[in-house]
């Protein structure tokens, strides 16, 4: 399976779980981001995703790539689900790989936060009281570079 | 020169598409093909805290544009 992956397709976990065994691994760390239906008083009724595919999964791949830069025996898998998903489907599943366990924890949140900042893929919020493309996840934040942190090489 | 712009998300949602195309003279920034987008669908409210892409890598707002180039405005993220 291919390691980075934007998928029209529901997530199977497995298979993304699977490309990262390997025999110096003693950890494998996973972190799976579902839809969630209240946030705050608002109800979502379904999600729509939607991706610069190609773009994305560059980054996705750049990800793995910063992983390995700060933990070297680290493999990353990450597959992220685009197009109209309802309540508990499962968003982004992130696998890590490492020779021990805090390193996969560790990493795993790294992957799951970058992934916010420079992946090219946007929410859009379908609620029971309308429907917003969801800016980013604070809502606060602006690139007067024209770029988050550390992007541009 | 022909030089090819992607909209995303909410910018596209204004521009009511997500493909542009513009012809130019001659080699320009990101930022000045920012301009002539606007110049030609409309002003597109928030483009100036959208990420820049020319070819699917990111650049900075001063980054060069070429004939056959594609140029990305890429809102804030939301995935994962």
């Amino acid at each position: 399976m291919k390691k980075y992956k934007i998928t029209t397709e529901p997530i199977n976990n497995q298979d993304v779980i699977d490309s990262v065994v390997h025999q110096n691994a003693g950890a494998i760390s996973v972190f799976i981001g579902t839809v969630r239906e209240m946030t705050g008083q608002k109800q979502t009724k379904f999600l729509h995703y939607e991706a610069y595919v190609p773009m994305a999964e560059k980054q996705l791949e750049r990800i793995g790539m910063e992983i390995q830069e700060k933990w070297p025996s680290a493999i990353t898998a990450i597959s992220h689900r685009i197009g109209t998903l309802q309540i508990s489907d499962i968003a982004v599943a992130i696998a890590v790989s490492t020779p021990h366990r805090q390193d996969a924890f560790e990493a795993s949140r790294y992957a799951i936060e970058r992934i916010k900042e420079i992946v090219p893929i946007w929410k859009k919020e379908h609620y029971t009281d309308g429907e917003e493309w969801i800016g980013n996840q604070q809502g606060t934040k602006t690139y007067p570079a024209g770029h988050p942190e550390e992007v541009v090489k | 020169m022909m030089i090819n712009i992607l909209l995303f998300a909410n910018l596209a949602q204004q521009a009511e598409t997500e493909k542009v195309s513009i012809e130019v003279n001659s080699a320009l920034s990101v930022k000045e093909v920012r301009t002539l987008l606007q110049q030609k669908v409309g002003k597109l409210t928030g483009i100036e805290n959208a990420l820049l892409a020319v070819n699917e890598e990111y650049v900075e707002l001063t980054g060069q544009v070429k004939d056959g180039d594609t140029v990305a405005f890429i809102p804030p993220v939301s995935g994962g």
